[in-house]
């Protein structure tokens, strides 16, 4: 067993872990937060994504004793539970979920994609960019199409009220 | 998994002192194959030594044309270095194709090289620009370090700490990924230095990342690049499998290298 103390959604969690615990099941059976998903266990499928010191990584190939003294962000923590984010907003606007198992993943991916390319996006760089990512429902259209709105980048045709 | 106990190394010394304890230690650094290759129960080590928190890991450094690459810098980092970029583009255009942004995030060149997978990226960059591999007490060069299949010259407990060579003039890498994995199904490196070109191919061939020399004489003699299409691999150990077979690599090999050579003269 290892302590650890990190941020989990801004918030100070101190627990004893196994040291061969992998982040994802201490996020989801350690902690409750089953909004990541546990898709393929095989760093293939990105289902498990969340936020680790502002860099997107799979959380079932990362160690609980690994995020250590780390700030760790969930779908949980994305919006205030209230109000949706911005992405999670755009998603719902244009149907970019079927089944939903993917997506806590996908907003993970898609906010940290936009606060580092922003304005620049195009369909290109957006469907490139969700390469660690499947979906196995929509095809990626829509998905492509939310994270283009949310981001401001797209063309008025395009748009949903 | 199988449990194991986890080490964050602080030091050498600390390092050295727990080595002595444990059964079957391995290092960790990102853990992107390690960790899949322990769930599957490939690799079951006693005890789990993380080496990013080693002194000089994560650092790049840059000396007149000479570069170095901690061990523990991710291949995100490598892809984004504006330093590293304004001297060797073609490395960071190379981190960029691996995997996927998550596994870029975690995975780590030193982890990469020290498993020396025979599809792997970064072993055609070492070949091509005369690597050194640095341990905690030598320099190895990149000829003596590739062994083979999954193979270095590290004995056990040996770590990587950094990767170095010189800055060419100009190099370019061109891969052709499996389209399932992300992994080189061929990948050419070819970088210019003072007039004379080196290379270095990854993915097609089962004994690791090699040189082609056949193919650095043509372009040091200044041939058209159209005579890339005539050149021969009988000599080498080019990899067949349900994916492709000998002939589609080979040809894989000279399109990639094609397009390097092109846009190195443009």
């Amino acid at each position: 067993m290892s302590d650890i103390e990190l941020s989990i959604n801004g918030k100070s969690v101190r627990r004893a872990v196994e040291d061969h615990q992998l982040l994802v099941s201490f996020l989801r059976e350690d902690l409750g937060l089953t909004g990541t998903h546990v898709g393929c266990d095989t760093t293939q499928c990105g289902a498990c994504v969340v936020s680790v010191d502002g860099d997107t990584v799979k959380s079932c190939t990362m160690l609980a004793v690994q995020a250590h003294g780390k700030a760790v962000t969930t779908i949980e923590g994305v919006s205030n539970g209230v109000t949706l984010h911005a992405v999670q907003d755009a998603f719902h606007r244009h149907h970019a979920l079927q089944c939903g198992y993917c997506t806590a993943g996908l907003v993970i991916t898609a906010i940290d994609l936009i606060e580092r390319e922003g304005s620049r996006l195009t369909r290109e760089t957006v469907a490139h960019a969700l390469k660690g990512n499947l979906c196995r429902c929509t095809g990626y259209q829509n998905i492509i199409t939310a994270i283009l709105d949310a981001a401001g980048c797209l063309s008025a045709p395009e748009q949903v009220a | 998994m199988r449990p194991f106990t986890y080490h964050r190394l602080v030091s050498h010394e600390h390092r050295r002192a727990i080595l002595q304890s444990c059964d079957d230690a391995k290092y960790i650094s990102g853990g992107m194959t390690l960790l899949p290759s322990m769930k599957l129960g490939l690799t079951l080590p006693s005890d789990l030594l993380d080496v990013t928190s080693l002194p000089g890991m994560c650092d790049v450094t840059i000396e007149g044309r000479r570069v170095s690459i901690g061990a523990a810098v991710t291949h995100a980092r490598i892809a984004e270095d504006a330093a590293l970029r304004a001297i060797c583009p073609a490395i960071c255009d190379l981190a960029r194709q691996i995997g996927d942004r998550h596994v870029r995030n975690r995975g780590t060149i030193g982890g990469s090289v020290a498993n020396n997978d025979p599809a792997a990226d970064y072993p055609a960059a070492l070949v091509a620009l005369d690597a050194s591999i640095h341990t905690e007490t030598r320099s190895i060069a990149v000829a003596d370090f590739l062994c083979g299949m999954f193979e270095t010259a590290l004995d056990e407990h040996e770590l990587v700490t950094a990767i170095s060579f010189g800055a060419p003039d100009a190099a370019r890498y061109e891969k052709f990924p499996h389209p399932a994995s992300g992994y080189a199904m061929a990948g050419v490196f070819i970088a210019r230095t003072g007039g004379f070109y080196r290379t270095g191919i990854t993915g097609a061939s089962g004994q690791g990342a090699f040189r082609c020399e056949d193919m650095e004489r043509l372009l040091n003699a200044g041939a058209p690049v159209e005579e890339l299409a005539s050149l021969g691999f009988d000599d080498l150990d080019i990899f067949e499998d349900r994916f492709g077979s000998r002939a589609y690599r080979e040809n894989l090999i000279r399109v990639l290298a094609h397009r390097a050579v092109v846009h190195l003269k443009s």
